[in-house]
């Protein structure tokens, strides 16, 4: 400043006047800048050293939850149908990767993944919210683990980890029943903010037992913390906390006759249910064909899901629960429960000349030669239509209604299930309301016979026949710890019971529409009703040949002892061709429940003509699609859940298709296909001669 | 205060050492070993690599800064220009070495040393700039002669040092010149018109002058969150390692910002994030105190100079220096983006510790020559 101006008048003396000056003010601002630095260090480590000390230990210290062992599923003697396996997986974090593509396939190299895999494992990833885990492979050998453990500093967002993952030792036969597991979904993590749910390796029950007893199944995470590298390595372990297993759900289903039964299903279509009479015990609730609920933990693959998808057997609907049939002739002994109570005397005979008119219009027995003089038990073992046709214009829809209600048709049971369908028992009320349309003879007569409106599940059947058998209200139960229901109910008087057994006992130990239901053993007897559905009108199939959903159900219900139940159940096989695809089901289910050894000897028969069991044919099965299929596959709908809103959707649709025929009357369809070697009886030549 | 570089009156200690700077002498050693103890927490507990090449190059260095100190002020007057048009040559070799090479190179391996001839230019372009205003006549002080060749003096380094490119070296160049020309006596309004043209060549400068890299630095420099994983990664892990020291920091070799890699280059840029996480405020307080012990014997020298040359050349040295202490300490403390600027005698490096013992050789020289020549006030 004093140089300002007097450039002319610069002497050495003013020079080094402004040099003691500007070095005084240079030094000033350098000690200035000296105290700035001090005050703002003293700052970061005094003022914000709360701050920084929590993020330097966030940075230093990683803490990762343990997934919990899943509790295990056990039958009704505490044999696992859910268990778990230790093994190694690799997950990836979308969030956590520079280039989700290159690391995917470079996982894809050293796991040797398939093709397919790889790209499911792409569309995910681009489908996905980051923050949640997707898994790669699990059931890992070491040599796979450790080639992509040495690797994680160039792969980021890969969690290779020991852990434990879900196994369903019988596979497709508990697929319905014990459902799957799967990783959380985007909206599961909404409701709930579990960070357990985004934990790698850990994963949710999707569907069934799994989803139902999630909460009870799922167990404490365990917690480990880690000194981390900033590059991910861990430099020593801190601190573990164990996980706590979650605990066990034990059910009242016995492992090996739900494995059986479903194995004999074979290569049809449907469903078992067996009851424990004296408990309400559901033994067994196969639907078959399934999936694997094995393969389907890792996330449904496009390939499979195609391959069940196009399937029209669906394997993915669960139909004990959402299958609903017509239950043809199976109704009649509740309908005859519902004639003893309106007291008609089970000895009064009605003439069978093969049809009954009434008014204008002549309905048709399904024997169009007749039965002759036909008596309540003659109308149940040979599934005399026009004696029921006869009696139920005389006790009028609503008895029979009431009956069937209370033998559970309609009904929706306490169950631990993740959905169930109650089907429809029709009277005038329900068809005006409905249909806005008088209820008519006609309808009567369709639902005596367990056709037009009416709709049941086979969980249903299966109910309906225990009480009939025990003559008590027998509430189904799942879970070993729901205490038994309804056996103090009296449904049914104990003289109208044993009435009702004997000519059920007849349809198979006599002169029945069941002749080959006998079971192999000479103190136990079965006792039980054949039914078949029909659900096109008959221009468009004759039910036995043809088009395979235009076929028949096939369906039977049944109990034994017959003098003493102690099991009930039914067989419903979808377009089985009659009630001759279902009973021997129920007699082999029957002989296994009595006698596995000889039960086992005839199913191995039966699975070498079928090419190995369930689980064997989904496998060849799954190899041949993918063959052929496999570069044309849709991919699956992203949400687990979706895929099931699409099958329920399906199933319900799928249940109305019988109604279309269910404004004019029915004609039934012969009982029993005639499939194996007849019993020689009178009935059967009845039977064959009634064949079109 | 009395001056440690008098000549003490005591026949206990001999005089040959009872005449060295010893205010600036005993800082700097502990200034050192503190860095050497530094360098051995960030080897992760180990004398190498760091904390032994760091004390040998120190020694090395510390007998050149001991010759450098000893050279008459004719000699260095005269071989002032000559050093300035070797260094100058040598960054132009760098340039075409890098060229030829492929890609940018800032070093020459001389075989026995890898030298950064920028580094060497800092302290040159202060002794050239010194060594010119003593010659100029005093009433040319504010004339644009004044202005003329000391811009190119500083620019033609500074335009090499920006072409390897390091913005760092190339501001430090110029404000080493800089101070130099304020102590000279330059009118004020220049500065003023400089700062004037500078806030406004900034932006531009930013925008086409500034590699892509560098520009990202500066943005991250103004909101660091805004990419925590990238840029502004290194700012943040500095901050964490300071702040989350405290007071008296976690413990020698406890660091786990540096031991565990998250904080980059531990052992030079942020060396003194490192010694904040272990030592705490007190260690920072500690190597600041150094620093102003320095940098104020360095001061002192100046304004005790008898002549002009050894005034400005020692206020110059004294502000290159205070240049590369500031600047990292702005940096390691996020207050100023990140240049790459090591932390005089606590980073790791050769080609820094070089620089900055010949400015403190050059005090030294200075210093000497105060002593044996009385201030005479009228000398030019």
């Amino acid at each position: 400043m004093a140089l300002r101006g007097a450039r002319s008048t610069l002497n050495p003396t003013k020079l080094k006047n402004a040099f003691d000056r500007r070095s005084f003010v240079v030094s000033t601002a350098m000690g200035g800048i000296g105290v700035l630095l001090a005050a703002r260090m003293a700052y970061l480590s005094i003022g914000e050293n709360e701050k920084y000390r929590t993020e330097a230990e966030s940075n230093r210290v990683n803490l990762t939850l343990i997934p919990p062992r899943r509790g295990w599923i056990l039958d009704r003697n505490g044999a696992p149908l859910a268990s778990n396996r230790a093994d190694f997986r690799v997950d990836i974090i979308p969030e956590r990767m520079n280039n989700p593509n290159a690391t995917i396939e470079q996982l894809g190299d050293l796991l040797g993944l398939e093709a397919d895999r790889i790209n499911d494992i792409k569309s995910k990833v681009e489908g996905s919210r980051g923050f949640r885990p997707i898994e790669v492979a699990s059931g890992l050998d070491y040599q796979d683990f450790a080639a992509v453990s040495v690797r994680l500093p160039d792969l980021p967002g890969v969690v290779p980890q020991r852990g434990f993952s879900r196994y369903y030792p019988t596979g497709p036969t508990v697929g319905h029943l014990i459902g799957y597991v799967g990783p959380a979904s985007a909206e599961e993590y909404e409701l709930d903010r579990n960070p357990l749910l985004i934990t790698p390796g850990y994963k949710i029950g999707k569907d069934g037992m799994e989803k139902q007893f999630e909460q009870t199944l799922r167990g404490v995470p365990g917690a480990r913390r880690v000194e981390v590298t900033a590059s991910g390595r861990i430099v020593r372990d801190l601190e573990t906390r164990e996980d706590i297993q979650g605990n066990a759900v034990r059910l009242t289903i016995d492992g090996p006759l739900q494995d059986y039964a479903a194995r004999r299903i074979g290569l049809e279509s449907g469903s078992v249910v067996v009851m424990d009479c004296r408990t309400g015990d559901l033994l067994c609730m196969a639907s078959m064909p399934s999936f694997d609920p094995n393969s389907f933990s890792a996330g449904i693959g496009s390939i499979e899901y195609s391959m069940l998808r196009e399937d029209e057997r669906v394997p993915l609907r669960n139909k004990v629960l959402k299958g609903l049939y017509p239950p043809g002739s199976t109704v009649k002994p509740m309908v005859s429960m519902a004639f003893l109570k309106e007291g008609i005397d089970p000895e009064e005979t009605v003439f069978c000349g093969g049809g009954l008119r009434v008014g204008n219009r002549v309905f048709r027995c399904w024997n169009r030669r007749g039965h002759g003089q036909v008596n309540m038990a003659k109308g149940i073992y040979q599934s005399c239509d026009v004696y029921f046709y006869h009696l139920a214009q005389r006790i009028g829809m609503d008895p029979i209604a009431e009956m069937n209600r209370r033998c559970g048709l309609g009904e929706e049971f306490p169950l631990p299930v993740t959905s169930q369908f109650y089907g429809t028992v029709p009277d005038p009320e329900w068809k005006l309301s409905k249909f806005g349309r008088e209820w008519q003879a006609f309808d009567t007569v369709n639902a005596t016979i367990g056709q037009g409106y009416m709709l049941a599940s086979p969980l249903q059947l299966a109910v309906s026949a225990a009480r009939v058998a025990t003559g008590r209200h027998v509430m189904p139960r799942l879970t070993k710890d729901t205490p038994p229901k309804g056996f103090d109910q009296v449904d049914f008087p104990p003289e109208h019971v044993a009435y009702v057994r004997q000519a059920m006992s007849d349809v198979v130990n006599g002169p029945g529409t069941a002749g080959r239901g006998r079971l192999p053993f000479d103190d136990i007897l079965m006792a039980g009703k054949t039914g078949t559905a029909q659900v096109v009108s008959l221009n468009i199939s004759d039910g036995k040949s043809g088009p395979w959903k235009y076929r028949d159900h096939g369906l039977f219900t049944f109990f034994a002892p017959f003098d003493n139940p102690r099991y009930a159940g039914a067989v419903v096989i979808e377009h089985g061709g009659g009630s001759g695809a279902a009973y021997p089901i129920a007699r082999d289910v029957m002989t296994f429940l009595f006698d596995p050894q000889q039960g086992l000897e005839k199913l191995r028969a039966l699975e070498m003509q079928w090419g190995g069991n369930a689980q064997d044919r989904l496998s060849a099965k799954y190899a041949a699609y993918a063959e052929a299929r496999g570069e044309i596959v849709s991919p699956p709908p992203r949400r687990d859940e979706d895929i099931f809103a699409r099958v329920e959707a399906e199933a319900r649709s799928a249940a109305a298709q019988s109604e279309e025929i269910a404004d004019k009357a029915v004609t039934p369809r012969p009982e029993a296909a005639p499939t194996g070697e007849p019993r020689p009886s009178p009935i059967e030549l009845i039977r064959n001669e009634a064949q079109p | 205060m009395s001056r440690f570089g008098e000549p003490a009156n005591t026949s206990l200690i001999p005089a040959p050492i009872a005449r060295q700077p010893w205010g600036m002498l005993i800082p700097l050693f502990l200034l050192v070993m503190f860095g050497a103890a530094v360098l051995f927490s960030a080897a992760g507990g180990a004398m190498q690599p760091f904390a032994s090449s760091h004390l040998i190059r120190f020694a090395v260095f510390m007998v050149m800064a001991a010759i450098i100190a000893s050279l008459p002020q004719p000699f260095v007057k005269l071989m002032t220009y000559p050093a300035y048009v070797v260094v100058l040559l040598l960054l132009l070799a760098v340039e075409i070495v890098g060229a030829i090479g492929g890609g940018s190179q800032r070093w020459l391996d001389l075989g026995f040393m890898r030298l950064q001839p920028s580094e060497i230019m800092k302290p040159i372009v202060v002794l050239a700039l010194a060594r010119f205003f003593s010659s100029l006549p005093p009433g040319m002080v504010g004339s644009w002669q004044a202005l003329a060749l000391p811009g190119v003096l500083i620019g033609l380094p500074m335009a090499l040092v920006l072409m390897q490119p390091d913005l760092g070296t190339s501001l430090a160049v110029a404000f080493g010149g800089a101070v130099v020309m304020l102590l000279a006596g330059l009118p004020i309004r220049w500065f003023a018109a400089g700062g004037v043209v500078a806030a406004v060549a900034a932006p531009i400068a930013f925008f086409f002058g500034l590699q892509d890299y560098q520009q990202r630095r500066v943005t991250t420099f103004l909101d660091p969150e805004s990419d925590p994983l990238g840029a502004g990664y290194h700012i943040t892990q500095s901050k964490i390692a300071i702040g989350s020291g405290g007071i008296t920091g976690k413990g020698f070799n406890q660091g786990s910002q540096s031991h565990l890699n998250y904080l980059p280059e531990p052992h030079t840029d942020f060396v003194f994030s490192t010694m904040a996480e272990e030592w705490g405020l007190i260690g920072g307080l500690f190597v600041m105190a150094m620093f102003a012990l320095i940098l104020r014997w360095g001061w002192r020298v100046a304004t005790a100079s008898n002549d002009r040359f050894s005034m400005l050349l020692a206020g110059g040295a004294t502000a290159t220096i205070f240049f590369y202490i500031a600047i990292n300490l702005m940096m390691v403390m996020g207050l100023a983006p990140v240049v790459g600027i090591p932390l005089p005698w606590m980073s790791h490096g050769g080609s820094s510790m070089l620089t900055n013992m010949i400015c403190i050789g050059l005090l030294m020289m200075v210093n000497r020559w105060n002593r044996t020549a009385p201030r005479r006030g009228l000398s030019g």
